[in-house]
This record gives structure tokens, sequence and C-alpha cells, in this order.
């Protein structure tokens, strides 16, 4: 099969203008009689199902959670992206799309990122009048900060917790829309499978999780906003209840999957300490705004620290190896995710490891507290403030800045990072794969959508920071509202869809004998002990770093786990009742799929770009080495049936305003 | 540590419910929620029943966790939702007593799950700001002053996660609707629609079966996120200037 991206004719600063001035439209009377179903209300959900309210269309919103307003993306912390230019500091939508193709590695598509690039100012713009509290200056202005990967501040945060803030301007949004009439939300309910008929996508099969109740859902089209599925790898992140269930349905209809191996390992999480552990702690990337991370020069005193006989404090300037910064001077601290995760490994792998695992890094704040204490004194108009009264205000900046960060860090280890540096490792934090789609966020079953972090179009190998937030939001308020009127303005004359035809019935009767199998299995083995397996599995070898032995290993591993898994797991409780256990067990049934694809995907793609770092493909220096002879294309993968190999499709990327050429942060 | 855990255990909303006694090993390092997974894989294995509980960031920001613990909603931790609450706080030989929040607008649907859902019809009747998607001016157009913004966000910090319900005598939900009138209502662009806002919301918190408030103020003291009660005090200001603007 030929994948056509659908990319408009015309300049690429032209392409979506011209677009939205010539794609069909669908009048209010028609809008009214044409169904939605939303699938997701985190921003991309939220604001897409608002949206689409708002325009008249009936929509029907989904999420598992008890509440729109509880959807993972409320756990962003750091900022949004827009290319205001409000610090007058060169920032431009070229620039903006320039760091973003740069940034992901140059394996993502032109046109999708310079329209998320257009149209980024726009969501600032909503979100001010929906009330989200940015960050402001004395002034009352808008205020900005830096993210990794760009020389600009364009980040607009409200303090650290940014994407509970944009969500809740969305939540509000949809519930604007419900108590209109447009929006019918449907809480704590789980889509279970995706309904197509002839060939187009027409409705869902979810779970009432109150009631255990299968049951069917029909529209003239679907969008899928469920979110990553980092959670494969266990400990992540990533909420807890985070899931790859609806995308893999539709893997499983036939939709393609685009680059499922592309995993973004952030830099700056807690570390591990425990086996109990149910998951892992982001430290914010605004973080190495003002944090210098660094190991000791030397092994003894790594050794000590691991003993506790030493403490960072005890560690002299000279004897401290501010790693990034010494590798990559013109960035420092603020390379992208994947060149710092991948250096805070290398010195851990070296024995420079400080926490008593040895695996952790120093995040320091000394040198931002005294720069920020003397400037505050010199404001104040202390000419020769003491050390003591530079601390004191040092630490009030600090605070102000980061301060909930420095309590959630305090809370979960008992530490003090205001007087000891923080230790962190990185995390799996993101996938920059997802569902494959064309610039009209359409699947390749038509009528299926798919928009935020569950579609895999525009951070390419490598996402920037705070550019999650950006494309979930471009996608929902502004993209969508758009690009679903090309399949709608052709469903006019269908009458609504019957719920009742043998395609929903199969689906329902396909799902009801799943849960009946996964509670009659009755082994030995919980759910959760599958998960942790196949986490294991996954960060191992599918990881930070990967090589073809250890992926054919991987992959071999997680067929026996499968297997093992519907021969041993134990599902306790009914399927007619409120029943967490079998909600996970589903997922978890999913997860051993989608584990191995990725496998397939990270072995297929013989060259190291982004996140992809195949230890086979390095320069000397240990930076990943692309292959743009043989990779310079999204791999699209479908996997109807489970008995047969993976198919792969190339979507070949090419580079018409962009030059490519090798990323380099020196 | 070990631990004895009495946890409230009910089968469904109208079913009737109980305590039962669980021991459970434990280390200083785990959180809360981690404990009890260790306390259902135990379950598990014996083939009973794991204790329902809803969580899911379990980074303090979701809301999503909410049980009552040895009396207080979100343990004895000043500030701390119950996911973020670290065992270190307990010590071997423990007495733990886990309950639901309980009140009526809040229903339990199983174990310590239960029914909040009253919260999100609050806000669809009123807690918003009516502005379609592409309709905003640029958002430096309108200049706010960096202290008004900053004291938006404390109250627009709440985490609707119903801590202050169930710490009120009365079941009252006004923290939580004042907190969302004063984050809304001292920005200029949600002042337009305050009155209606106001008066909206507080007669779809009677409505779902809150109680009344009486300024007991043990929402604050349980309050995760440590919304003020002068939220509730500018609640009551702008409900009064309502009333005058309607009559
Ligand atoms: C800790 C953390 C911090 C982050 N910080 C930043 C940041 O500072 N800046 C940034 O840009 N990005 C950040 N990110 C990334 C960003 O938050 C996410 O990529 C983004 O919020 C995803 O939004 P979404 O709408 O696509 O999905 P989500 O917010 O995950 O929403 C998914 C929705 O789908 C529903 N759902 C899922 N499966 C089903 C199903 N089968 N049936 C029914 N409903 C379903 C869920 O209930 C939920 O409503 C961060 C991520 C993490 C983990
Ligand atoms: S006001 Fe506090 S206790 Fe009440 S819902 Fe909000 S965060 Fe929870
Ligand atoms: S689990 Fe999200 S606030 Fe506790």
């Amino acid at each position: 099969m030929k994948l056509d991206a659908k990319i408009p004719e015309g300049s690429l600063d032209q392409k979506w203008t011209q677009y939205k001035s010539r794609v069909p439209l669908v009048s209010p009377a028609n809008k009214r009689k044409l169904e939605v179903i939303v699938v997701g209300s985190g921003l991309a959900g939220a604001s897409a199902a608002a949206s689409l309210g708002e325009l008249g269309y009936q929509v029907k919103c989904f999420t598992f959670h008890d509440s729109p307003r509880r959807a993972h993306s409320i756990a962003a912390q750091g900022g949004i992206n827009a290319a205001k230019n409000y610090m007058n500091d060169g920032d431009s939508v070229y620039r903006l799309f320039y760091d973003t193709i740069k940034g992901g590695d140059y394996r993502a598509r032109e046109a999708n990122v310079y329209r998320l690039a257009e149209v980024s100012n726009a969501i600032i713009d909503q979100a001010v009048a929906q009330g989200v509290p940015f960050a402001r200056e004395y002034g009352g202005l808008l205020e900005n900060r830096s993210f990794g990967g760009v020389q600009v501040s364009r980040t607009f945060y409200a303090r650290g917790q940014t994407g509970q803030q944009l969500l809740i301007g969305a939540y509000q949004a949809l519930s604007r829309q419900i108590s209109l009439g447009t929006v019918k939300m449907y809480n704590r309910h789980e889509m279970l499978d995706l309904v197509v008929v002839d060939g187009k996508a027409r409705g869902i099969i979810a779970r009432n999780l109150i009631t255990g109740a299968v049951e069917r859902y029909a529209a003239h089209c679907v969008v899928l906003a469920t979110g990553g599925y980092g959670n494969v790898f266990y400990l992540s992140t990533n909420a807890m209840g985070c899931n790859a269930t609806a995308i893999w349905k539709a893997v499983r209809n036939g939709a393609f999957l685009g680059n499922p191996c592309f995993t973004q390992i952030h830099p700056t999480c807690i570390p591990v300490s425990g086996d109990y552990q149910s998951k892992l702690t982001l430290m914010s990337e605004s973080l190495r705004n003002d944090g210098r991370v660094w190991v000791p020069a030397r092994k003894e005193d790594a050794e000590a620290i691991r003993r506790r006989q030493k403490s960072a404090n005890d560690i002299p300037e000279d004897q401290r190896d501010y790693f990034l910064e010494r590798r990559y001077p013109a960035f420092g601290n603020l390379v992208p995710r994947d060149v710092a995760s991948r250096a805070a490994k290398v010195e851990c792998d070296k024995g420079l490891g400080v926490s008593p695992t040895g695996l952790a890094v120093f995040l320091d704040f000394g040198a931002a507290i005294r720069r920020y204490g003397k400037s505050k004194a010199s404001v104040a108009g202390k000419a020769q403030p003491d050390e003591a009264t530079i601390e004191k205000l040092g630490r009030e900046v600090i605070a102000e800045k980061y301060g909930n960060l420095f309590e959630m860090y305090e809370k979960i280890t008992g530490e003090n990072p205001y007087n000891t540096p923080m230790m962190i490792y990185p995390a799996v934090h993101y996938t920059m794969g997802g569902l494959w789609v064309d610039y009209n966020l359409e699947t390749n079953i038509p009528g299926l959508f798919a928009i935020g972090e569950a579609n895999f179009s525009d951070h390419g190998a490598n996402r920037l920071g705070a550019s999650a937030l950006m494309q979930g939001l471009a996608d929902g308020y502004f993209v969508l509202p758009y690009t679903i009127g090309h399949f709608l303005s052709g469903e006019i004359r269908t009458p609504a869809i019957d719920p009742a035809s043998p395609q929903f019935e199969e689906a329902e009767q396909k799902c009801k004998m799943r849960i009946e199998q996964l509670l009659q299995t009755r082994g030995h083995q919980s759910v959760e002990s599958f998960h942790r397996k196949l986490g294991k599995i996954m960060w191992d070898h599918c990881g930070m770093s990967r090589n073809l032995q250890g992926l054919q290993s991987a992959r071999e591993a997680i067929r026996n786990l499968r297997s093992e898994f519907w021969k041993d797991v134990f599902v306790p409780g009914r399927a007619d009742e409120f029943n967490p256990e079998l909600e996970k067990a589903g997922r978890v049934a999913d997860f051993l799929e989608l584990g191995e694809l990725m496998v397939v995907d990270a072995m297929h793609r013989n060259e190291s770009c982004g996140g992809h770092f195949r230890e086979e493909h390095q320069t000397g220096e240990g930076e990943t080495l692309r292959d743009d002879q043989q990779f310079n294309y999204v791999a699209a993968w479908a996997w109807p049936d489970l008995d047969r190999e993976p198919e792969l499709t190339r979507e070949p990327l090419n580079y018409e305003y962009v030059k490519i050429a090798t990323r380099s942060y020196k | 540590m070990e631990l004895q855990l009495k946890i409230w255990r009910q089968k469904k909303a109208d079913s009737p419910g109980g305590f039962e006694v669980y021991r459970v090993k434990a280390n200083e390092h785990m959180s809360f929620l981690e404990m009890l997974d260790v306390l259902n894989e135990q379950l598990i294995a014996e083939r009973k029943e794991p204790v329902a509980f809803d969580h899911d960031c379990r980074e303090g920001i979701c809301g999503a966790c909410s049980m009552v613990i040895n009396g207080r909603p979100h343990g004895p931790n000043q500030g701390t939702t119950t996911c973020q609450l670290h065992m270190r706080f307990f010590k071997d030989g423990d007495v733990i007593t886990v309950e639901p929040f309980q009140a009526r607008a809040f229903p339990v649907i199983k174990d310590l799950v239960v029914d909040r859902s009253s919260f999100d019809r609050i806000i669809q009747a009123g807690g918003y700001i009516s502005v379609n998607t592409g309709q905003p001016v640029d958002g430096n157009a309108i200049a706010i002053e960096r202290d008004t913004a900053s004291m938006a966000f404390d109250a627009a910090a709440c985490i609707g996660c119903g801590a202050c319900v169930a710490a009120c005598p009365n079941g009252s939900a006004m923290l939580f609707v004042a907190a969302k009138v004063s984050h809304l209502g001292l920005l200029p662009q949600g002042k337009i629609e305050q009155d209606g806002r106001v008066q909206k919301m507080v007669a779809q918190m009677d409505e779902e079966g809150f109680g009344n408030c009486s300024n007991v103020a043990a929402c604050e003291a349980e309050c995760p996120k440590q919304i003020s009660v002068s939220n509730i005090a500018r609640l009551n200001r702008a409900l009064i200037a309502a009333s005058f603007q309607s009559s």
C-alpha cells in the first residue's frame, strides 16, 4: 500500500492558509446531523471536543477517568512553546519550525511541523482568554523561559503546573459545551475496540467501568486522543492509567503505527529507589534553566558519595565535572533530552554515579542561588551583601520559580534540595511514535483521526520540551476542527450510523470474549507481575540504548511472556462490576503485543537518530549517527494478524526547506 | 515495618460495608499507595479481591486519590495528597484506619472509590469563561497585574479532589466553589460573567446535596493545595453583589 500524506501544494508558509480557504465546509444545518466520537479528554481530546461542539457537531466524548479534568495532561509541569517573540530575542515561526525539525533529528514531516509553529501563537491567546493564569512580568505582560534544544525564550508557563492550568482551561471549555448539550460526556468509560463499517471508522465499543456493561457507540467518525504508551516500560513518568489500548485496537483493525520505537527518555527524573516502586516522578526540564548537571570528576569521590561518606557539598568546584557544559558548550545544560539522557548514562556507566544504586547524577542550584541572590540584593540597594543574605535572597527567587518542584522532590526523597543538589536519572517519559496520520490528522482508516500524543506526527525521533502541550492543543483547537471537515463534508448524506449492524455486534462479542478469557484463565501470576517483567525487558533492550542482539532476545522474551500471560494470569472479580484489576489486565495484554512491535521497529531501523540510539551506529564521540540514505522515512507498521510478521510501509520524508544536516549542539 | 490496616470494604453503592483488618509489611521509602499496592498483591496471591481505590498521577496533581486516613482526608500531613504521603511518617506496629471520603454528594462506588461527578456538574453550571476557539485577542492585549495573576493562580491550583467536602462536618463544597469563583473572578477576562457564574454554581452546589458552610474552616486545614478560606469570603461578597445586581 502506498501512503499518501496529503500534503497540500504551495510554498511551506502558504500551505495551511491555502488549505483552510479551500477545504470543503459543512453547513451549520448539516453539522447538527453529524456525530463525532472523541476518545480522550486530555489537552488534545478536551480541546477538540469543545471546539467541535462549538462548531455545532454532535460530540460524544469518552474518558476512563472519573472526570475529564484528571487526564494525564494535568501532570505536565514546565510549559508550552509559542513563537510569539514577546522577548524580542529573534524568535519566529520559522525558527520554532526549524528547532523542532532539528530537535527531532530530521525524522518529522516538514508541512505538519510548520503548521504547528504557525498555530502556536493562537494557543496562548486562547488560553489567556479562558483564564489560564500564566506567569507574568512586573509590567503585567506574559513571561517566558527557555527549554532544551533552543537558544530563545519561548516557553510560557504557569508556575510548575502548566499542564494543569491548560487542562483546566480546556476542561472548562468542554464543560460549557456539555452544559449547552453539544457534547455528551461519558466518564469512567473505557474504549475496548474500534468499529469499522465498509472501510470507515464508525464507532467504538466501550465498557462502563462502574457497571461493567459492554456498550456500543456509533458516529460518523472517530477521533482518538488517548495519549502516549510510555507505560509499556512499566516504570515511567506517565500516570498509572496511561495505556495503549485505544490506538492498539486501531492497529488491530488495520491502522498503521508510525515509528513505534521512538521513545523519549527524560534526563531529569527522581531515580528508582526500590523494587516496590510504581512510577517515576519527573523533575521538569525548566530546572535546567538554572540547575547545573554534574558528577564528581574522580571515581573515589563518587564511591564515597555512594557509601554516604561524603556529600555533594564536600566536592570542591575543581573536582566536579559539569559534563554537559564540557561536552556541549553552545547549549550547555539545555541540550535536548535525548542528548542529556545519554550523557548521564555514559557518566554512570563509567562508575561516576552518585546514588546508592550508582544510577544518578547531580542537578545543582548552588550557582543560581548565588547569582539571583546577588542581583536581588543589588536591586534592594545592598551594595555589599553578606553570604547569608545572598543565600537567603537567592533561595527566595528559586522558590518562586520552582517551589512546587522542590517541594515535590522533598516529599518523595525526604531530602531538601535547597541544601544539597537534587539527584536525578533518566526515565521513560513520552512516546513520539503513535498512529500514523496524514496532513488531515487522519489515519489510513478513513474517518479515524488521531491527535495529541496518540499520533506520531510532529516530533520526529525526539520531542523538544514544552512542545507536547503545544501539539496537543494545536491539534485539538486549531487543526482538527478544520481538517475533520475534509472527511465529514463527504458524509452529509449519511444517516445516523446504526449500532445494531453486524459489525458492531461482532466487535461487541469479541470484547466480551476477551474479558471472559482474562477472568477464566485463573492462573497464578498477577497482572502487575507480568507488567513488571515486560517493563524490564523493554527498558533493558529497547530503552536508552539498543543493539541488534539485545533486540532479538527481547522479541523472543516478549513473545514467551505473552503466551505465559494467557496461560497463567490471575484476574480476580467479575465482569459485571467495578473491577480495576480487569481494566489493568486488558491494558497489559495490549502492551504485550505493542511491545513486540516496538522492538521490531527498533530492530529494523538500523541507524541511530534522536532517542533511538543503536549502539552499532555512533560517532567517535558517542553521538547518534543517522543513515539518511536508507532511513529518511517514517516507518508505518501494519499488524492486523499476530500470527504473521508485521508489515512495513515507508513514507519518505522530503526536506524541501530545511537542509538536512548533522545535529550538533556543540 | 509491619502495619495493621483497618480498611472500609463495600461491594457496591447499595450494599452494606464494614471494616476488615489486614497486616502488611512496608518500608519507609514507599508511598502510602505503594503500600496499598503491596497489600493488593498479597490479597491477589491469596485469591481474594484487592481493595479498590482511585489514583492516577501519584504526584499530587490529578486529584484522583481520595481516602480518609486515620480520620483525616489525605492523611496526617498538611498540604499533601494521599499519593504523596510517604511511609516514613508511620512507624512499625501502627494501626491505620482507611475509609472513603464520606458525603451525601459523594456516593460510594466500591471500597474507597466514591463518585465525585457532582463537582463536574458544578463547573458545567458556570465555572468557565464563555469564549469560543479562535475568538480571542492577543495574549498580551490585556496586561494583568502580577500579584492578581498570582492570586488567581493560588485559587486555580485546586485539584478537585473533594477533601474539603470530606473534611466538612456539613459536607459543604464551598471551598471548591469559592476556589473556582476566585480564580475566574479575579481575572479581567472572567469578571464579565462573574455575577451569573456565582449564582449558578451555588445553586448547582445546593442541588447536588452539599451542605451549607458554617465557617468551621476544616476544609482549609485538610486541603492538599492549601486553598485559603479567604476565597469563601470572596465568594460570599460576590454572591451579595450578584443578588444586588439581579434585584
Ligand atoms: C510528568 C510529565 C510532565 C510533562 N510536562 C510537559 C511539559 O511541561 N510540556 C509539554 O509540552 N509536555 C509535557 N509533558 C507531555 C504532555 O503532558 C503529554 O504529552 C500530553 O499532555 C498528552 O496529552 P494528550 O491529550 O495527548 O493525552 P492525555 O492527557 O494522556 O489524555 C488521554 C485521555 O485519553 C483517555 N483515554 C485513554 N485511553 C482510553 C480508552 N481506552 N478509553 C477511554 N478513554 C481513554 C484518558 O482518560 C485521557 O482523558 C509531560 C508529561 C509528563 C508525563
Ligand atoms: S479546594 Fe482543596 S480540598 Fe477542595 S477540591 Fe480543591 S484541592 Fe481538593
Ligand atoms: S493520584 Fe493524582 S493526586 Fe493523588
